[in-house]
């Protein structure tokens, strides 16, 4: 509880004193307004119910056929690792490491790791060690990029929609689906409410 | 411009550092700065267990180093290509820039505007505005500190959808692969371009925005 009470701003330093922000609202830095606190409804059943679809639509995105390419009789049809795998075997394994990466770990992690931590707190109870799951969720967000490969198959489309005929396929609606759903799910989870979960040092 | 600089300067205001104090960079807790030396090895913040800093270890030179080698990697990324398509035995070569114009040629402006954002825009103007900050806090500037640590913000934002077009490649390889009648190989460049989003990536999250309210504070001192 006093852990909330005053703030020291991230970009700034500035200590302050954080005010009872009403639901739905924002606390700023008062000198470089940077957001402090913002106050979002305080249930984890929202964002259990978010995550549990982004799992099964993630499920889809990695199983089911990504894109399919028609030329001149032929169809190749394609999966999410398919081009990791093109480019592994072209000879850039780290270029291939880095799409696995930001597409289907980070991802795959930032769901997993947020319903261990969410589906407790939805039963009121604390999984072991979610302090420091959570802080590893919050690292890996810059890295999870599912709506920039999103962009991506649309250039994709574009580029080669001269060249042949292209399909998407289950996985690329999944994908869409999957955008709007992993980032009502972040939108939803007030990160405070899962840090006033502690009480003291252990 | 002028409403900025016309509001008056607050009486020294008080930091977490001034009252021994270091906000936990994740959780933000504010905890006691651990007697464990000024530089070397912080405590562990007690909540989540990050490592707790009053300013980001070596921030300056850290991020210097990280934005001379992303500097030195955008060249190749931009020269080299970045595709090598093969047609029925022809084969060409594309760069970043060769795919942009190809869209302006195509009649398809805004997604030569998208490509050209992410690809080309987006890391040079990382690269110019954290080499800024950088040069700005060195000198110890107190201009519009404010608008400073905005800009930051905006370069941390940005910085990850330049990740566009190694995807669009890593697309490409996959979907054009009939062999002889149609392929397309990743080029020199991806690897290089790649290189210059991590390590920018890298940059702007080891630069420290503190360090440019710290120059204000000394004033009052």
């Amino acid at each position: 509880m006093t852990a909330i009470s005053a703030m020291a701003c991230p970009d700034c330093d500035l200590l302050q004193r954080i005010p009872t922000v009403p639901e739905g609202s924002e606390a700023c830095c008062r000198r470089c307004g940077a957001v402090l606190i913002r106050n979002k409804p305080k249930s984890f059943t929202r964002p259990l119910a978010m995550l549990l679809t982004g799992v099964i639509l993630f499920g889809i995105f990695n199983a089911f056929p990504f894109l399919a390419f028609k030329k001149a009789g032929r169809v190749q049809q394609t999966h999410v690792i398919t081009g990791i795998r093109q480019l592994s075997g072209q000879g850039m394994p780290v270029l291939a490491a880095l799409v696995a990466f930001t597409t289907i770990i980070a991802p795959g992690f930032n769901l997993l790791a947020s319903l261990y931590v969410i589906l407790p707190l939805n039963l009121n109870r604390k999984a072991p060690g979610m302090f420091h799951v959570f802080r590893y969720l919050k690292a890996l967000e810059p890295w999870h990029m599912v709506e920039i490969f999103m962009l991506g198959v649309l250039v994709s489309i574009a580029k080669l929609a001269e060249m042949a005929q292209i399909v998407p396929g289950a996985a690329v609606y999944s994908l869409t689906a999957l955008i709007f759903v992993m980032a009502a799910a972040s939108a939803s989870i007030d990160p405070h409410e899962v840090w006033e979960r502690w009480e003291g040092p252990r | 411009m002028g409403a900025l600089g016309g509001t008056p300067v607050m009486a020294a205001p008080l930091t977490a550092r001034k009252a021994g104090l270091v906000g936990c960079s994740v959780c933000r807790l504010l905890c006691p700065e651990t007697s464990s030396g000024r530089k070397g090895k912080a405590g562990k913040c007690p909540r989540c267990g990050a490592a707790l800093h009053s300013r980001k270890p070596d921030s300056i030179v850290r991020t210097w180093a990280l934005l001379i080698a992303a500097g030195i990697l955008y060249i190749p990324a931009n020269i080299l290509p970045m595709t090598i398509s093969t047609s029925l035995g022809q084969t060409q070569s594309d760069t970043i820039m060769s795919g942009v114009i190809y869209f302006i040629q195509d009649g398809s402006w805004y997604i030569a505007l998208i490509i050209f954002v992410a690809s080309i825009f987006v890391p040079l103007f990382k690269l110019l505005i954290l080499g800024y900050l950088l040069i700005s806090v060195q000198r110890g500037s107190t201009f519009r500190p404010r608008d400073r640590t905005r800009l930051y913000r905006i370069t941390e934002t940005v910085g990850r959808w330049s990740m566009l077009d190694i995807f669009v490649v890593a697309i490409l390889v996959a979907l054009v692969n009939l062999g002889a009648l149609a392929s397309i190989q990743a080029g020199p460049a991806a690897l290089y371009f790649a290189g210059v989003v991590v390590i920018t990536i890298f940059a702007a999250l080891s630069f420290d925005p503190r360090l440019i309210w710290d120059e204000k504070e000394k004033m009052h001192d």
